[in-house]
């Protein structure tokens, strides 16, 4: 809404704006609920999303726990289901998707040379939905007996295909807050999802044009497009579920006619575009890294990009790969088995195009590159086995079995964590003016290199050997017990790998070399701007007048191509004090808290449908007086 | 600052949608959208009528879905603007357009063809 | 800041942000529609037992309603076409009267609805009753929340809040508004006309 001045007469605009000073002091507690500023947004998803990802791997090792050796009662089935149901949900959801998010918030308007988003309160809330989701999925596991070992988590599979998914099959509320919570996060995805598109669109610096932009921002832009189209097809998904569970709708209902498949459909027609949405992000960071510690332009950039717009258009079209058993019959599982052996071709490209970049190039191995190569040759590995899937018959012999398993964690742990974890070993210094230390980097990737594939090589054996998927045990005369010991024992090993990540993380922060502007001689915008960045980015907005604007601010190439220095290029914007917006005269936009009271309500609503209906008007009224506020306070506080 | 201007001023050629992008220019009149919302009225009448006409089902449902089609596409492209705004905003939607009837025509498909 | 009328924005398009959010937003709620009303034909005519469509829809009465969403489409561009032009006597009158035939419409919705219970058709009776209600209640809450905003913009505007320049705001709700009506355009014809 337009900011006309609020009188600031009235006490509750008087409180309100009392609240918003104390946000003001940027090291109150409150300024970090109260934040707009998509720096602190960023590292907000990036710590919730790494706690996430520590316990889904608790998660995780608990059942590779129980499946080290044969016959184990370690666990029993019901806390086995709700394990993986939860593992798979909390890593695909509470992990990959908000680290993304956390990328997208700290780089994107750094590398468009924006001093925000487009929509900062929005981004904030964002944020907060998403936690609010979070907490509420994870709340489940206290709503059983947890104390006696029954865990309330869902458990039908993070999937949840019906009928099984339905209250005649799985009672209890555990579903309930499965399809309730994905509901939740999905808000916070879409709202994210806009943002990201009109900052990338609308908010470039002078002269940036679609094709200056650095990879990274391009991938973030199809993902965008693909979150608003796929999430409100699973909301629907959920909606119908919701409408079964709760009020005894037909939906899924095969005895009142209706058809239990649907929900694949809808599920995987969400569920396809998602894994884009996952790995699309992890493809732009390591096509940033890999440049810069090859000290080459990206190889083949159009393609880079046209690659990751095709995958994005293609992705809609191979749903039915994950339903060639569900009896669709023969030419739909051929069409679809056509299609998802194209959706390779796009892929292929853009690794062709990385492996260019690196032929000829200047390496230098630190740990970013690292993680990125991995990336590459994990994915590869994940692919491959992808290419196997697609082919109907031999799909017919590995759906359901341990090789999917293996597939699907090549490319989304192999490829988006690799990714991620490259990620923030390289813009570690830029937001916290220290690197990460070396050696301990090094130890983490070969770690976890060694750790991954020791989890999940065995896995295509055990898979092809006939082990099925979601079973809580096995008996020894089946040949698996080799296979799953290797894996358990993997498991651990990335434990580790893990704990010397937090590690060298916490001592990183403090202890960490210290780094200026432009610790790995960068090619893009954010390493023009000081280490950590003023809260308004950049001091002045730079002019775009190439792609790697940055590089050639310091470079120049001469007729041979030799790259040398520009003598005074690259930054000025190395100085040791900085100066504050006010003083620049740059307008910030104020913190709020309202992004934050609207969700609020989105639990209270779902708690309330699960347990209470009166409940249901408290969140609906949160949410109706955040949006009053959100809409009527100025969006930049009048000086 | 806009592409355009960017542009204009480092003396790089102009794009296509550089030249259009002074934004909306032409705003219909208020007569011009009742003498749209009269012909919306009359299309509906027409519909409700083609409704308790006993013909060929075919056609029926042919004839009415051009109709609604029409009074979908005058909506969209006067009342919101469409046809006089920036060619990115008729992109989105056309997108989201196109995707929507992916589905439905899947779902079709699945009602003749037993996918589902 | 955007201004009505001149749409030279400081933004790399040329476009505001804001309408590129309603664009957005709107493309994306086109998949939510789309689902829904995809469920509805998938389940047309699959219904084990009755009431089924042709024994409760009142085509007489669902036209009327719909006129009244089609001509409130009408009432909401007009109040554009004012605020742009600054007269904001104009915007509020056209703004009530569009709120107004919203709520006809959703009220409309309601007697509707409480007819077909009326006659049996509970929302877990069939298929008929599940996608039917399920279809039409999220469309009828997106009207609900669009009289909402309508009457936030009216209430705002007998404050002067709302000026020519800021006749933007005016068109992004009436966007939303005619997206609302859009598929009730698609509704009408696909659930009620084109019958089995």
């Amino acid at each position: 809404m337009s900011s006309i001045a609020v009188p600031r007469k009235s006490p509750l605009a008087e409180a309100l704006s009392n609240a918003r000073h104390a946000a003001e002091n940027r090291s109150s507690i409150w300024s970090w609920i109260g934040t707009v500023d998509h720096k602190r947004i960023g590292v907000l998803y990036g710590i919730s999303a790494f706690i996430f990802f520590v316990l889904g791997g608790i998660e995780a090792l608990l059942i590779r726990t129980q499946l080290i050796v044969p016959d184990s009662e370690f666990l029993n089935p019901d806390q086995f289901n709700r394990l993986f149901t939860m593992h798979g949900t909390t890593m695909v959801f509470l992990v990959v998707m908000p680290m993304s998010s956390a990328f997208f918030n700290l780089m994107i308007p750094l590398m468009i040379g924006a001093r925000d988003v487009a929509f900062p309160r929005l981004n904030a809330f964002s944020y907060w939905t998403f936690l609010a989701g979070a907490i509420f999925l994870n709340a489940s596991f206290f709503t059983g007996d947890i104390l006696n070992g029954d865990l309330g988590a869902p458990d039908g599979g993070w999937f949840g295909y019906a009928p099984l998914n339905l209250e005649q099959y799985t009672p209890g509320h555990g579903m309930d807050f499965w399809m309730l919570g994905i509901q939740i996060l999905g808000v916070a995805s879409l709202a994210g999802g806009f943002n990201f598109i009109v900052t990338i669109l609308n908010m470039r610096a002078p002269g940036m044009t679609l094709f200056r932009m650095p990879v990274f921002v391009w991938m973030t832009l199809v993902t965008s497009f693909l979150i608003i189209f796929a999430m409100p097809v699973i909301a629907v998904a959920l909606f119908e579920l919701t409408f079964d569970r709760l009020f005894d709708a037909n939906f899924f209902n095969a005895e009142a006619g209706g058809n239990p498949l649907l929900w694949q459909h809808m599920f995987w027609l969400f569920g396809h575009p998602e894994v884009y949405i996952l790995i699309l992000p992890a493809f732009g960071i390591i096509s940033d890294i890999i440049p810069t510690f090859s000290r080459k332009p990206l190889f083949g950039y159009p393609f880079v990009v046209f690659s990751g717009i095709a995958i994005g258009f293609m992705s809609w079209g191979v749903w039915v790969h994950h339903m060639y058993t569900t009896g669709l019959g023969t030419i739909a599982n051929s069409a679809f088995g056509i299609s998802t052996i194209l959706i390779a071709v796009p892929t292929g490209v853009k690794i062709f195009n990385w492996m260019g970049t690196l032929w000829g190039g200047s390496i230098r191995l630190r740990a970013p590159m690292m993680f990125a190569i991995g990336t590459v040759a994990m994915f590869t590995i994940g692919g491959l086995s992808g290419v196997t899937h697609s082919m109907v018959p031999s799909d017919y012999q590995q759906q359901d079995s341990y090789y999917v398993v293996a597939h699907f964690h090549y490319v989304l742990f192999g490829g988006a964590i690799f990714a991620l974890f490259g990620g923030i070993y390289y813009w570690f210094p830029k937001f916290v003016g220290r690197y990460m230390n070396e050696p301990l980097g090094q130890v983490h990737f070969w770690l976890t290199l060694i750790g991954f594939n020791l989890t999940f090589f065995p896995m295509h054996v055990s898979g092809l050997l006939g082990m099925p998927r979601r079973i809580y045990t096995y008996n020894s005369d089946m040949g698996w017990d080799l296979w799953n010991l290797m894996s358990s024992l993997g498991a651990f090993i990335i434990a580790i790998s893990v704990l010397i990540f937090i590690i060298n993380f916490l001592f990183s922060l403090r202890r960490g070399k210290e780094a200026g502007a432009d610790p790995w001689d960068g090619r893009t915008l954010e390493w023009s701007i000081p280490s950590p960045p003023p809260e308004y980015n950049f001091r002045e907005i730079p002019t775009v007048h190439a792609r790697d604007e940055f590089w050639h601010q310091k470079y120049k190439e001469d007729e041979t191509g030799a790259v040398t220095p520009v003598l005074a290029g690259g930054s000025g914007e190395d100085e040791h004090h900085e100066e504050s917006a006010h003083a620049l005269g740059i307008h910030m936009p104020s913190p709020s808290y309202m992004p934050l009271i609207v969700s609020l309500g989105f639990p209270f609503i779902a708690t309330g449908l699960i347990y209470d209906y009166a409940l249901i008007p408290v969140g609906a009224a949160l949410i109706v007086i955040g949006l009053y506020g959100w809409a009527m306070e100025p969006a930049t506080e009048e000086e | 600052m806009t592409l355009a201007d960017y542009r204009k001023q480092h003396g790089e050629p102009l794009t296509e949608e550089d030249e259009h992008s002074g934004g909306d220019t032409h705003h219909p009149s208020a007569l011009e959208y009742i003498q749209i919302g009269a012909i919306l009225t009359f299309v509906t009448a027409l519909e409700v009528a083609l409704y308790y006409i006993d013909m060929n089902y075919t056609l029926l449902v042919t004839m009415l879905i051009v109709l609604s089609l029409a009074k979908f596409a005058l909506v969209v492209l006067w009342f919101m603007h469409l046809r006089f705004d920036n060619k990115l905003f008729g992109i989105l939607f056309a997108s989201g357009m196109a995707l929507t009837f992916t589905v439905f025509a899947v779902v079709i498909a699945a009602q003749h063809g037993g996918l589902v | 800041m955007s201004h009505a009328g001149t749409a030279h924005l400081e933004t790399s398009t040329g476009i505001s942000n804001k309408k590129l959010l309603m664009w957005l937003f709107l493309a994306s709620d086109c998949l939510f529609f789309g689902s829904f009303i995809a469920a509805y034909l998938l389940y047309r005519d699959r219904s084990i037992v009755g009431p089924y469509p042709e024994d409760l829809f009142d085509i007489p009465f669902t036209s009327v309603s719909a006129f009244v969403l089609l001509m409130s489409s009408v009432s909401m561009v007009l109040a554009l076409a004012a605020i742009q032009k600054g007269n904001v006597r104009g915007l509020r009158i056209w703004l009530l009267t569009t709120a107004v035939l919203g709520t006809l419409f959703v009220a409309g919705q309601a007697y509707e609805f409480t007819e077909f219970y009326h006659e049996g058709l509970h929302l877990d009776t069939n298929l008929f009753g599940t996608t039917f209600y399920v279809l039409t209640g999220f469309h009828g809450a997106h009207v609900t929340i669009g009289i909402l905003i309508l009457l936030s913009l009216f209430v705002y505007s007998l404050r002067g809040g709302i000026q020519q320049k800021d006749s933007e705001n005016i068109e992004i709700a009436g966007l939303y508004w005619h997206f609302v009506d859009i598929v009730w355009i698609v509704i009408f014809t696909l659930i009620y006309l084109v019958q089995p």
